[in-house]
């Protein structure tokens, strides 16, 4: 500290007041952010291992398998279950074994068989129903199966279609098959756009959601109120700093199911970028909107949580969303998430160009600068 | 000239039931002093710095800061004050000289930041990460984040709480020096010492009110005696009040009160005072049990206005 008398080298000598050397409190704030983002680890990794991490995963469960076994449990009564034991080990993709009935309703039930086969006596049969067969007696069976389990209902089809072959059926209509595993038509190359979206709507939710609180817990928000920065700009830095942050996010999803998969994008990568900008925005709005008044973790998570559940389930991250009645489809197009994730995949997977996208680019944008201003108006400082 | 003009301050917040922290206060800070709110916990201090600070709306009452007022001028007003809140956490990422940057960054003119981390002595931190300082440079760290901007005005709220005393020292230099600049400074403190020693003037506050104002001098004269005498005596059945009120009649003795079971006298020209207590003491049979004598201070300026001692808990009404 200098003497009273002789000021240090303060004020006037050392003032200065060009803005173009200190930037924008925005771009600062922007830089700040960045700064405590790169030096956290676990958020890096959160960000960008998180991604890959799901690719993997859900690329595993999903991946092509080479021939899907069907297993089938044959009730051991008698000759006939022999004889279909026989008809269906013609077929390597059928795994058969014969067991009491107890067991084979056990293995059933706990999801140890798709199937379970019983054949009946074919002289309840003739009793029942005259049958018009001629070569000796048709066999008889029942299936038991479980009808919510795809797995199980496609075990019945399969093994009834080639029980009936044995006995002796004739396919009247022609048919061909064509098989899609070609890349661009499987289940991950649908998928990928979804996790994207997906990554887009959890990082924008996240990232915004819990810095803006935690800044409010700490006081850094009611610290900054005190200077004469301008509001909107300080909401921006924290919504363009979640911008940057999705760069690698989506870099490392993209290359990663690229190289590990072989997923493709089909239209052009501007567009893509111009998408995740698009996303980015919008979803850091609603964080900022939904983290605009919380004063605890607990209260934002909770909000979120709120926020995304719908998207989650609705809005086709995982399968396409016109599963759902009709009824709900206005509210289902309503969500961001909806047409987010229809753009990226009508982009990715069919080369789609956004200029036929005007209707749902506005809506995201709508989204991002409606939430933007709400959280501008209703944002607590203290 | 007048740096925060604030009369008739009144503050109340909602809820069940509503508190009035803040219940017509007034105040009057000139430039180029450092002006010290002494109160205890719970007084209201930090409510009125930050209506002063525009960080909360007052209920009813005028301010004036710098010749401006909060919701007409309030650019104006935030570009010329440098403040501290009582608590802020500071990114623990970020080093301090990124952290005085930031803050540089806000306003339209001020000081580089290294000037102002040498202002408060911090040049050997500027590349430590905030996280690592140590709680009396993290205060100091938040006050050149303060005066990053070059304010006219600095407010301070309880700055020196919780820090060590070479800590407290060192802030009360850095203090002194922004004041000795020219400038203003308006602290909040429970310290009747930081008060005492740090400020140019004080305002005590007591229950949202300004109980005595005035330089730490007045208010201590203004106790009728600059000395205080505390006398314990054994327990042999005399009646204390009996004996405090003849102690008290003596001259230059200007008050005299009970406390804690002993009695507190206010004297002035000690040498004289002494002999004269401890002849009455003689002729009224008391056994003197203890005896101390020390300069009086604001604390005792307090306990007189208010009853009570200053780290006393608001509440306890008098
Ligand atoms: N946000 C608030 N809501 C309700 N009461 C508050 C709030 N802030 C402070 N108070 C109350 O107002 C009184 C004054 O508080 P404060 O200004 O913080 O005092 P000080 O800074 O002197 O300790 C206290 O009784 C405190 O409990
Ligand atoms: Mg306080």
């Amino acid at each position: 500290m200098s003497a009273v008398h002789s000021p240090p080298p303060t004020a006037s000598s050392d003032r200065d007041s060009a803005p173009r050397i200190w930037h924008s409190p925005m771009w600062q704030l922007v830089v700040a952010r960045l700064r405590e983002f790169v030096r956290e680890p676990e958020a890096v990794f959160w960000v960008c291992g998180f991604p890959v991490v799901m690719v993997v995963a859900l690329g595993i469960a999903f991946r092509n398998k080479p021939v899907e076994q069907v297993t089938v449990d044959i009730v051991a009564n008698g000759p006939s279950a022999t004889a279909a034991a026989e008809a269906l080990g013609k077929n390597e993709r059928f795994v058969s074994r014969l067991l009491s009935p107890a067991e084979a309703r056990t293995h059933l039930r706990t999801g140890k068989t798709d199937l379970v086969v019983a054949p009946l006596t074919p002289a309840t049969t003739a009793a029942d129903t005259p049958s018009p067969s001629t070569s000796g007696v048709a066999p008889r069976y029942r299936y038991e199966f479980d009808p919510t389990r795809p797995e199980s209902v496609l075990a019945r089809n399969a093994v009834d279609d080639a029980l009936q072959r044995a006995a002796g059926r004739r396919d009247v209509a022609e048919s061909e098959n064509v098989e899609l595993n070609e890349p661009g038509a499987r289940y991950i190359d649908f998928l990928v756009p979804g996790l994207l979206g997906m990554s887009l709507m959890g990082g924008g939710l996240w990232g915004v959601g819990f810095v803006t609180v935690d800044m409010r817990i700490r006081k850094l928000l009611k610290r900054f109120l005190a200077t004469p920065m301008r509001k909107s700009q300080f909401l921006a830095g924290i919504m363009v700093s979640r911008l940057l942050f999705m760069v690698p996010e989506v870099l490392i999803l993209l290359v990663f199911s690229r190289y590990a998969f072989d997923v493709r994008n089909h239209g052009s990568f501007l567009d893509v970028a111009v998408l995740v900008v698009l996303g980015g925005f919008t979803f850091s709005g609603i964080g900022l909107l939904v983290a605009s008044r919380a004063n605890t973790i607990e209260a934002v998570s909770g909000l979120m949580n709120l926020v995304m559940l719908p998207m989650w389930m609705l809005s086709g991250i995982f399968f396409s969303s016109e599963r759902f009645p009709d009824a709900v489809q206005p509210l289902i197009a309503l969500l961001p998430l909806t047409p987010l994730i229809a753009m990226l995949r009508g982009v990715m997977l069919e080369g789609a160009s956004l200029v036929g996208y005007g209707p749902q680019i506005l809506q995201l944008l709508l989204y991002g600068v409606v939430t933007f201003a709400l959280a501008l108006r209703w944002f607590r400082w203290t | 000239m007048t740096a925060i003009r604030c009369v008739n301050l009144v503050k109340r917040y909602d809820g069940k039931p509503p508190v009035d922290a803040v219940r017509g206060l007034n105040l009057t800070v000139e430039r180029g002093e450092c002006f010290g709110l002494l109160g205890p916990n719970g007084a209201g201090k930090t409510t009125t710095i930050e209506i002063l600070e525009g960080l909360l709306r007052a209920t009813s009452g005028e301010v004036e800061v710098l010749g401006l007022r909060w919701g007409r001028n309030d650019d104006a007003i935030k570009q010329q004050i440098g403040i501290s809140l009582q608590e802020t956490k500071l990114s623990e990422k970020l080093t301090v000289r990124e952290t005085v940057t930031l803050f540089r960054c806000l306003y339209r003119q001020g000081i580089s930041p290294d000037l102002a981390l040498a202002q408060v002595s911090l040049e050997e931190k500027a590349d430590a990460r905030v996280g690592k300082l140590s709680g009396g440079q993290k205060q100091r760290l938040a006050v050149s984040c303060a005066i990053v901007g070059d304010p006219q005005l600095l407010f301070l709220d309880e700055p020196t709480t919780g820090l060590d005393p070479a800590s407290r020292r060192q802030l009360w230099d850095i203090i002194r020096n922004f004041r000795d600049q020219g400038r203003t400074v308006l602290l909040t403190t429970h310290y009747m010492d930081e008060a005492e020693r740090l400020c140019d003037r004080v305002a005590i506050v007591d229950h949202g009110q300004v109980i005595a104002q005035g330089t730490p001098r007045e208010l201590i004269a203004s106790l009728g005696g600059d000395h205080i005498v505390e006398i314990g005596l054994a327990r042999d059945g005399h009646d204390l009040s009996a004996v405090a009120s003849s102690l008290g009649r003596l001259p230059k003795v200007s008050s005299a009160q009970l406390e804690n079971g002993g009695i507190v006298l206010s004297v002035q020209d000690l040498h004289l005072v002494l002999p004269a207590v401890l002849a009455e003491l003689d002729r009224l049979g008391g056994n003197l049990d203890s005896l101390a004598t020390r300069q009086a201070s604001l604390e005792d300026v307090f306990v007189k206005l208010a009853g009570r001692h200053l780290s006393d808990e608001e509440g306890t009404e008098p």
